[in-house]
């Protein structure tokens, strides 16, 4: 029996979601739209009576105060047609595409005493009011209702979709080898290519000279599991190998060879610093400090760019979902405290028609993001504390989206060992064929054809299902019941088996392995990227336990074979074997490469901009910048207060919506140690020098830290280098220069990497033409902090307080804001002073530990003028203040310059009057300058150099410049 | 005090609840015994619902708010643990749910509870209200006054105004029909009200969802079973307020933490001595 029971708002109820539809359809342009109302349709297989389906829709599916239901039979149903004036749509997820829905419905149907139930699907129509054309309609399908990867329009005839259909989706198996021994060059590229493999010839050579000493052929299954292992996304080919590198400065060029650019920079600097305090760094899925004498924290920062670039909502979804896994996988497993997002997109208001084909419009794909990291992050229960969004035109193809995961473990438990015999137990989400090939082909370009070659990449999560994994896992973990634990993430099975196995080796029974559906081939088995899914290893006693604790909070959890001690990954099908290659082989077998790679300033001048007399237009614009507008939009839908941490928020000051520096949250409720969050990111000084850029994200993340009361001696840092394609020489030479960076820089102030991530080929070609993205360093920071009741925030407390600036300001415009408004780029990129930077951190450590500063702004895009603004009106209190007291040093000096230059380690302190000598005794090494006082009188008044008024305005208009751009 | 006489707290967890530490943080820090108690224990009897003085519902996302917030929840409540809740209830024990708990309280009709105006062949566990999508179609976290009314033991002591976030999608509090309202009103059952600073009515975001009568929380008809959408373990301590950095004089408490207090208190004095 087959039913379909369809859902919608009782007469005169207000449609709060088909409103929002409405409001993104009218986002597209199409204003004829005047309503419109959803229907919320269930599909239900089972032997289910009539009396029963009543029941279903009346106590399970239907809000009984708001809503109604009607069922209907197949013979009963017919599908409503479009009419003049409404226009009916339905949209449906493809088969084998995660609905968590279909699987809780299941669960509403047995509780309500019907265990008949064999299968449910779900599906959404629209009823769109008002002058529609069908070409309208097929347009608001395409951007706003459906994303063909993962959707499909339900047409009449297939309403009710035949049981067979629903219940089973799969298709047979087949068993397949490779003909490699006899194969030439063109054949190996041809197999790669053929298989997704992304292997190059090189690779593919390693591979046949391999099995030719084997003197057999491989099956598809071993060269799926090489392909994922070496993988860029896995092995991080580009940062591991060799690298030919020429400089160009000054009109000399340089040229020398680094092995390992890894170690050779990131690396290093934590070798070579040796804090205590690192427990443990680089090996395991994320890094570990130390953090009270029972507790350790770990921090990890991952991106998710090309699934995000298809299916934006899915991509960002589980890219959360994926560093969570990263964090539960770390050492014996940690507990999630707050989740930090960085986003970089292309302008919100992009011209449809300039899109390269098979791409999304920038502000679909954002909002898709978005609301992909808050049902994730938000179903999680863990707070979203930290982030920023940056936009570049270049980003139209391939969005960045960089998702972090702070977590807690107890200390000692960060050691993790796989023994001999222990079994390999697989717990979570069952497998499917979801992200095959999602590490290779994160591996590539995008081109236009990647929606559809890669369509299988493409994933939605099920935060549920990782939660209840969280629950239990913490559990076992305390019972000890595991000794070792590593997430499924790319590369699925293949990677989390081959990696823990890498010593002993392993032996896996793909049948093993609860499936979602019959038919996957056993190399997809072992390759599918499923999310939800965490490995352990546990021995033959403790399995047992493990299994039933999982149980009891219904999640399956499987024994799927062993690891061995064979020094081989053997996996087997019903007994056979299709795969048997040695460990060895498949981790150090990689041929090593040689790349090239070239570096040369760009070719940009100082533009020739007059200043103007009044600068008040010119800081409402700045102020309007995207990526210095306020994203409360994005912050508000995420909870940033769950888990009862939170102490200081993302939006601060007297209307709660000042933008915060870093965010402090409490781990351990109860206490008062804390940690801060934060991160530093500026892709416009990378088009001048990526070196530069290291250093400026570097001195950012570190001095926001420093801004709400962090100490700069308990700072450790992550990198996240975003990147074009590294074959390419002048892309992997901006890279090589940011690497040097971070090394220079981190080493500088003392602040050891503790993990970090690489992300390259972000190109999208198209036509033969290739657009890289921005290069983009991401540099995450967490804090110590000892105790978080010294916070600072960074709104303006009181009038009749003294404003100071705190470093010194250079000429240095070149990739600011305030450049960008002026379409220029410039070459002045702000440079860092560690030894300067140091001392200025340290003697604001010192005031806030004393309860000196009762507001702290790191100065960054925009510079004084930004920073001086958003503390006037977070605070709600107005500002006197000179530009000739402001600390300068630079041949070229103008209101302009002191006003919005970018230069580093900068911050505007508020300090009371009676503080003042106290604080100013901190300063004796430091450059500052007294240069106002905070007002009762709502107005900004800056005077300029000549001491005549340059910038005259209400706070509440700054605010609103500052507050509409990202307001939707 | 033996561990015999202390208050015992059921914080009732299940797939997708998320506020469940820091809610029996909150009762602990008043001297409760709190007990994180996974459903399928009060399933299996494991765990007992009468061993407990309070029974606190946290927030999240139970079974991912699939179909609507709580429901599945809800039906687990009503149907699998219905008889024990009302044994729970007769027994004037306390019950509290926060933000996804008030969602199920709702869902499965053991709030506002039986107000006598059912009408014949209904089942006593039924929704007559109910907490649906925010009008501005979001989740949204924000902070709101809400003005205090009503007499439930659990808001004793509160100032008139408190200040208290919410984070949800799903909050829009909508009574069946005018008549239920009066009476809920009548009753003295409506506990919240969502306001502006002075405590006068406010729009949105004042009111974040649109709910009718500006309504954020109820009771039963008795006081002892309190709904609401914001997060009282929010503003549990002073560090929680967003704006506590403003403030000269610092307090140790948060505006939220009394309503934990009055439960405990309510149980050593009534329940326990």
């Amino acid at each position: 029996m087959i039913w379909r029971v369809e859902i919608k708002e009782k007469e005169g109820v207000f449609d709060a979601l088909g409103e929002r539809i409405k409001k993104d359809i009218i986002d597209l342009g199409l204003t004829s739209v005047s309503q419109v109302h959803i229907v919320y349709v269930y599909t239900i297989v089972g032997d289910i009576s009539e009396s029963q389906i009543k029941q279903i829709g009346r106590e399970l599916l239907a809000d009984s105060v708001t809503q109604e239901y009607t069922c209907f039979s197949p013979e009963a149903y017919i599908f409503p047609l479009s009419k003049k004036n409404i226009k009916i749509v339905e949209i449906a997820h493809n088969p084998g595409v995660m609905d968590p829905v279909e699987e809780s419905t299941i669960k509403g149907i047995r509780d309500l005493g019907i265990p008949t139930v064999k299968a449910v699907r779900t599906a959404k129509q629209y009823h769109l009011k008002g002058p529609i054309s069908d070409e309208d309609l097929e347009f608001v399908v395409q951007k706003a209702l459906a994303n063909k990867l993962i959707h499909h329009v339900v047409i009449p005839e297939n309403v009710f979709p035949t049981e067979k259909e629903i219940v089973a989706n799969g298709q047979a198996c087949k068993v397949l080898t490779f003909d490699l021994l006899e194969a030439d060059q063109k054949r190996l590229t041809q197999i790669s290519e053929d298989g997704q493999l992304f292997l190059n010839l090189n690779e593919m050579k390693a591979i046949q000279k391999y099995f030719r000493k084997l003197k057999r052929n491989p099956t598809d299954c071993e060269l799926e599991a090489i392909a994922q292992t070496w993988s860029e996304h896995c092995y991080h080919k580009t940062f591991r190998g060799n690298i030919r590198y020429s400089c160009t400065e000054k009109g000399q060029t340089k040229t020398k060879n680094i092995r390992n650019l890894l170690k050779s920079t990131i690396v290093k600097v934590t070798q070579t610093l040796d804090k205590p305090w690192c427990v443990s760094v680089f090996h395991d899925n994320a890094g570990v400090i130390k953090f009270d004498k029972d507790t350790n924290v770990c921090f990890k920062v991952e991106t998710h760019n090309h699934p995000s670039a298809l299916e934006p909502f899915g991509g960002a979804n589980t890219g959360i979902g994926g560093v969570i896994r990263d964090i539960l996988g770390t050492g014996l497993g940690a507990k999630p405290v707050c989740n930090t997002d960085v986003f970089c997109f292309a302008p919100p208001e992009y011209s449809f028609k300039d899109l390269p084909t098979g791409t999304l419009h920038p502000k679909r794909v954002m909002k898709g993001v978005v609301s992909g990291v808050r049902d994730y992050g938000n179903k999680m229960g863990i707070p979203t504390v930290n982030g920023a969004v940056l936009f570049d035109e270049r980003f139209v193809g391939n969005p960045l989206v960089y998702c972090g995961t702070v977590g807690v473990i107890p200390a000692g438990k960060e050691k993790k060992k796989v023994r001999k015999g222990d079994v390999i137990v697989v717990a979570g989400g069952k497998t499917g064929r979801d992200g095959i090939h999602g590490a290779t082909f994160s591996s590539g370009e995008l081109t236009s054809e990647s929606e559809v070659v890669s369509s299988g990449a493409v994933q939605i999560g099920d935060p549920i299902q990782e939660k209840k994994v969280l629950d239990v896992l913490l559990e076992a973990r305390d019972q000890g019941m595991y000794s070792a634990i590593t997430d499924c993430g790319a590369g699925g099975l293949s990677s989390a088996v081959g990696e823990m196995g890498e010593e002993l080796g392993a032996r896996v029974d793909l049948e093993k392995v609860p499936l979602k559906y019959q038919g996957l081939n056993y190399d997809e088995i072992w390759i599918s990227e499923s999310q939800e899914r965490m490995v352990m290893s546990a021995s033959k006693k403790n399995a047992e336990k493990l299994l039933a604790l999982f149980e009891q909070e219904n999640v399956e959890a499987t024994v799927i074979g062993e690891f061995t001690g064979s020094k081989r990954l053997e996996l087997f099908y019903h007994g056979e074997q299709v795969c048997d290659l040695e460990m060895s082989f498949m981790h150090d077998g990689i041929p090593n490469i040689t790349k090239e790679a070239r570096w040369a300033p760009p070719k940009s001048r100082e533009p020739e901009i007059s200043c103007p007399k009044d600068l008040t237009s010119n800081l409402l614009s700045v102020l309007s910048h995207y990526n210095v507008c306020s994203k409360e939009w994005i912050i508000r839908q995420y909870d940033h207060e769950v888990q009862g941490g939170s102490i200081i928020k993302p939006l601060v000051g007297v209307d709660n919506d000042g933008p915060s520096d870093a965010s402090v949250v409490l781990p351990k409720l109860g206490t008062k140690k804390g940690i801060a969050i934060s991160n530093g990111v500026n892709v416009r000084y990378g088009m001048i020098d990526p070196f530069w850029m290291a250093a400026s994200c570097i001195d950012e993340a570190i001095r926001q830290i420093v801004a709400v009361g962090g100490n700069p001696d308990r700072i450790a840092l992550l990198d996240n280098f975003c990147w074009g394609n590294p074959d390419k020489p002048d892309r992997l030479g901006g890279l090589v220069r940011c690497a040097q960076g971070c090394h220079d820089f981190a080493l500088g102030y003392g602040t050891p990497f503790i993990s970090g991530k690489d992300s390259l080929y972000n190109e999208y070609a198209e036509d033969g033409k290739s657009i890289a993205i921005p290069s983009t360093i991401l540099i995450s920071a967490i804090g110590i902090m000892d105790d978080v009741t010294k916070s600072v925030t960074m709104d303006f407390k009181k009038a009749g307080n003294l404003i100071y600036v705190v470093g010194q300001t250079y000429d240095e415009l070149g990739g600011s804001i305030y450049y960008d408004t002026k379409d220029a780029l410039g070459m002045q990129v702000p440079h860092v002073d560690v030894k300067q930077g140091r001392k200025t951190f340290q003697a604001l450590f010192a005031a806030t530990q004393k309860g000196l500063a009762r507001s702290i702004h790191d100065c960054s895009e925009g510079g004084i003028a930004v920073a001086l603004a958003e503390m006037a009106f977070s605070g709600g209190l107005g500002v006197t203040a000179l530009l000739k007291d402001v600390p300068y040093e630079g041949k070229n000096k103008r209101n302009d310059s002191v006003l919005f230059s970018e230069s580093n380690s900068r911050f505007v302190v508020e300090v009371a009057p009676e503080k003042q000598k106290q604080f100013e005794k901190l300063l004796s090494e430091v450059p500052y300058g007294v240069i106002g006082r905070v007002e009762e009188s709502p107005e900004f008044v800056i005077y300029g150099l000549d001491d005549k008024v340059c910038v005259n305005a209400y706070i509440d208009d700054l605010k609103k410049a500052w507050q509409k751009p990202l307001q939707f | 005090m033996s561990e015999k006489k202390s208050p015992r707290v059921l914080v009732l967890r299940t797939a997708g609840t998320n506020c469940d530490e820091e809610t029996a943080f909150a009762f602990r820090s008043f001297g409760a015994k709190a007990d994180l108690v996974h459903i399928n224990r009060l399933f299996e009897g494991t765990a007992r619902l009468s061993d407990y003085h309070i029974l606190a519902i946290p927030g999240g996302f139970t079974y991912g708010d699939d179909i609507v917030s709580g429901r599945i929840l809800a039906n687990e409540l009503r149907l699998r643990l219905g008889d024990d809740i009302q044994d729970f209830i007769k027994a004037r024990k306390l019950i509290i749910g926060i933000c996804n708990g008030f969602q199920a309280l709702v869902r499965s009709g053991i709030l506002p509870g039986d107000l006598g105006v059912k009408s014949q062949g209904e089942a006593s566990f039924q929704q007559t209200v109910t907490l649906t999508y925010n009008e501005s179609g979001k989740f949204e976290d924000r902070w709101t006054y809400l003005r205090l009314s009503g007499k439930s033991v659990w808001t004793k002591g509160l100032e008139d105004v408190i200040y208290i976030p919410v984070a949800h999608a799903e909050g829009k509090f909508v009574p069946r029909d005018d008549k239920l309202l009066n009476k809920l009103k009548k009753n003295g059952q409506v506990a919240f009200r969502y306001c502006d600073e002075q405590g006068n009515p406010a729009a949105y975001p004042g009111n974040p969802n649109g709910s009718i009568d500006d309504i954020a929380g109820i009771t039963d008809k008795t006081g002892r079973v309190l709904g609401l959408m914001p997060h009282p373990e929010r503003h549990f301590i002073f560090e929680h307020h967003p704006r506590w950095t403003r403030f000269e004089k610092k307090e140790s408490f948060g505006q939220g933490a009394q309503i934990f207090k009055n439960g405990v208190q309510y149980v050593k004095e009534k329940l326990l001595a």
